[in-house]
């Protein structure tokens, strides 16, 4: 999130009152000037709502049963298929971070299967497992891992050596050594890898909902696909994407939140001088 | 009463690297009886930390060996405690002061409750009670590093490793500690074995002086040192003896022949035999008795 | 990257043994779901390489979509990279801008361009223009932000002493502001590229009539497992080679950035 933090803040959240007053103007102007150039009519209402249009769609959605049933079911699947990825991830990281051999050994071909993009295995998946949540998590467990992987990796590589033998000079063995420094020093590290994989799993998400439909079951992705099939339904399917950046937004900042929850230590480190 | 050995070291040798590599260590013997203060000086680079290393179990020698009360150290022995020189990388920054103090604790069999107290109590010795519950990024450099200490102190070890454990603070905040130090053996009697670069404390704080060659190190002197308890930072510095002690230390660090005899030192250059430092036990504890 | 052979070799010896086991593992038990690499790289052949040397080896079928899905991906980013330059530049260099644009910045880009395809679809209907949008618009986010990120940053003490020899607007923008955003832009650029490929492939999935999408679809109607397979090895093989090429690129271009740092170049 770079450029995000304002003026001389003391909480540490990143905005200052002025800079919250800035943003929101921002996004007001924005809305307007949206607005004018819609009535304009420059673009066919059909093919392009007015953003008024949308936002009273947007909180249509907000009461409507169907689509909080779809938005449960996104948040569901995501938030399972990150706990799995974590589960998995974290452990896997620690062992390949203190074994540089099989560490060298995979490492070309974790480099060449990085590229695929996920969402070309939902094909493949999908024909395997078939539609439903098996697949959704499947694939959401496939793409989340590798952030939080790497993130591990690289937070185990940071670990202050002193700080290992300091433990060592007290006694401790490596499980003693990997438990009490290594993790809470790499901890920021995962962090921000979880982070990482939140949004991906959140768009790894609509995306195989939207491709596979309602008969995957519930999620956001399903409803903008079944929105998208009716005539001037585009300010739906507007109002839906709104709603699932917001949510992305939201998974963001709640997991912003219980990192500064878990970390303390490092966000106040990180901003108190010295 | 002849002192127990809390300490053998003999012949320790260590270099790193494969074959010959860079050797560290030539040879290293001496002896550390219970309830001594030793410090260890040498040149820059001589190989201190590495003996401090190898005693703590942290280097596997190539050559030699330590022998602690009597069981040869292999990996970490139990019943010692280390501080190191870099409070800042050394304390953890996760964990407020009084955890840190704690964390070693949970190695033994004690409650959370009683490794809490424990740690409290350990912060007590050192003063700093009352801010169990900061972080040590919030602390002074003094301070941490008295943290430290409480960690060290937590464990009630039988042996105190300090591998130059002021030299990263100033020198008003040097003074400070090396007091503290003295407080703290003087109330329980621990053995410490402190390396050190500065020469003026080695002699300040110690009731030995293990002077080491230039790397790779051997032991140059092992003096004693005569000088009255308790040491006051003003006082113990004017005095004669210190003066002559830490000028024959300074010039042994340096390389130029040392003084054989004078007040204050016993036995010049060359390794002190088991016999001789009981005798000179007998001798300066009998000074200290006759002043106040 | 160290391109001695022992080392090359030894680096791909994982992807040798995974290969190796997979194919005795077919030929033995196998799954229909796990068709062995032999076949893999012979639909392979057969699909798209097996064409005349005047066609880049390139099959029918190859021209007909491998070569339009690259073409996509490169106007899409072609177009992210103009706007996600420019723009970066200049709220970057703008302090009330970067102010008030920000949070919509952020908005923007946490909202999935993949949610944004329907309505992509919506307004360009199916086809080329639909995808070219999709890819532009998704990403120019990475470059977008990372450029603002780069220009804000451009070293005072430098600008000031471009100040003080009275260098030209325009000059200060060529000599010190550019070069001052390049490794921040590139870093964008390396998000972007990856990127371009995963919209390529779901926008094309979502519906097109040619393309590497548009075939994974066929293989999918048909059940075609080897086929699907073939598409997923072309698609990392690709993404291996853009990965490759942008470094190459950025290797050339920050030369100076490297050896500023220390680091060998």
């Amino acid at each position: 999130m770079s450029g995000v933090a304002g003026p001389a803040d003391r909480n540490g959240s990143g905005w200052s009152i002025a800079g919250w007053a800035r943003g929101v103007g921002g996004v007001a102007v924005f809305l307007l000037a949206a607005e004018a150039f819609g009535r304009a009519g420059v673009i066919n209402r059909a093919v392009l709502p007015l953003a008024s249009t949308v936002l009273a769609r947007a909180a249509g959605l907000a009461v409507s049963g169907q689509f909080l049933a779809d938005v449960a079911a996104t948040i569901g699947a995501w938030a399972l298929g990150l706990a799995i990825a974590v589960v998995v991830a974290v452990p896997a990281g620690v062992v390949l971070g203190s074994l540089p051999g099989v560490r060298a050994a995979t490492r070309a071909m974790v480099e060449f299967l990085r590229p695929i993009p996920s969402v070309a295995l939902i094909v493949l998946v999908g024909l395997i497992l078939g539609p439903g949540l098996r697949m959704n998590v499947t694939l959401i467990v496939y793409a989340a891992i590798w952030p939080v992987l790497f993130n591990t990796i690289y937070g185990l590589d940071d670990v202050d050596p002193v700080a290992r033998e300091t433990l060592r000079a007290f006694g401790f063995g490596r499980f003693g050594v990997i438990t009490l420094v290594d993790l809470p020093s790499a901890s920021p590290f995962i962090a921000t890898g979880i982070r990482l994989a939140s949004s991906i799993a959140i768009i790894l998400n609509i995306s195989t909902g939207y491709l596979t439909g309602r008969i995957s079951g519930n999620g956001i992705g399903a409803f903008i696909a079944e929105a998208n099939t009716g005539a001037g339904n585009t300010s739906l399917v507007l109002a839906a994407a709104l709603w699932a950046g917001l949510l992305g937004l939201a998974a963001n900042a709640a997991l912003v939140w219980g990192e500064r929850r878990v970390l303390r230590w490092h966000h106040s480190y990180s901003l108190e001088p010295a | 009463m002849t002192g127990t050995a809390m300490l053998e070291i003999t012949g320790l040798t260590h270099a790193f690297g494969p074959g010959a590599g860079h050797p560290a260590l030539d040879g290293v013997t001496l002896t550390i009886g219970e309830g001594e203060m030793v410090s260890i000086v040498g040149p820059s680079g001589c190989g201190k930390s590495t003996l401090l290393r190898c005693v703590a179990g942290l280097i596997r020698p190539t050559g030699g060996s330590v022998v602690l009360r009597g069981a040869p150290v292999d990996a970490v022995p139990d019943g010692l405690a280390v501080v190191f020189q870099d409070y800042s990388r050394s304390l953890f920054p996760w964990l407020s002061v009084r955890d840190n103090v704690a964390l070693p604790l949970r190695r033994t069999q004690q409650g959370r409750a009683q490794r809490q107290a424990t740690a409290l109590d350990a912060l007590g010795t050192v003063g700093l009670t009352d801010i169990a519950q900061k972080y040590p990024w919030q602390l002074s450099g003094g301070m941490q590093q008295r943290v430290a200490i409480a960690r060290a102190l937590a464990c009630d070890p039988v042996l105190l490793l300090m591998d130059e454990p002021f030299g990263s603070v100033d020198a008003q905040t040097r003074e400070d500690l090396e007091d503290l130090i003295l407080a703290v053996r003087q109330d329980s009697r621990m053995t410490i074995l402190m390396v050190t670069h500065d020469i003026d404390e080695s002699v300040y704080v110690g009731d030995r002086v293990i002077v080491l060659t230039p790397g790779p190190a051997r032991v140059r002197a092992d003096l004693r040192v005569d000088l009255p308890a308790p040491r006051d930072q003003i006082a113990t510095k004017a005095l004669p003896g210190f003066v002559h002690l830490r000028t024959e230390v300074s010039r042994l660090v340096r390389g130029q022949p040392g003084d054989a005899g004078g007040r204050g030192s016993a036995g010049g250059t060359g390794r002190s035999a088991p016999g001789d430092d009981s005798r000179d036990r007998n001798r300066s504890r009998a000074a200290r008795a006759s002043q106040a | 990257m160290s391109w001695a052979p022992g080392r090359l070799a030894a680096r791909w010896a994982a992807i040798a043994a995974v290969v190796v086991l997979w194919q005795v593992w077919a030929r033995h038990q196998g799954s229909s779901f796990f068709p062995p690499p032999s076949a893999i790289a012979d639909r392979m052949y057969q699909q798209w390489f097996s064409g005349p040397a005047s066609h880049l080896f390139l099959t029918p079928d190859g021209v007909g979509n491998v070569l339009p899905s690259l073409g996509r991906i490169a106007a899409g980013l072609a177009i992210a990279v103009a706007v996600g330059g420019v723009a970066g530049v200049a709220i970057g260099r703008s302090v009330a801008l970067s102010g008030y644009l920000d949070p919509l910045l952020q908005f923007a880009r946490a909202l999935p361009a993949v949610t944004l395809v329907p309505v992509f679809i919506a307004l360009f209907r199916l086809g080329t223009e639909m995808e070219v949008a999709t890819i532009a618009f998704g990403t120019v986010w990475p470059i977008l932000l990372n450029t603002i990120d780069g220009a804000r940053s451009v070293d005072p003490v430098q600008m000031e002493t471009a100040r003080a020899f009275r260098l030209p607007g325009w000059q200060r923008l060529t000599k010190l502001i550019i070069p001052a955003t390049m490794p921040r832009f590139f870093a964008g650029l390396r998000l972007s590229v990856s990127l371009a490929l995963v919209l390529m492939v779901f926008a094309e999935l979502a519906g097109s009539s040619n393309g590497i999408g548009y075939e994974m679809n066929n293989a999918e109607s048909s059940f075609d497992m080897t086929w699907v397979w073939a598409t997923i090895v072309l698609l990392a093989l690709l993404g291996n080679a853009f990965n490759l090429l942008e470094q190459a690129v950025e290797h050339r271009m920050l030369g100076w950035h490297r050896g500023a740092r220390g680091r060998m170049p």
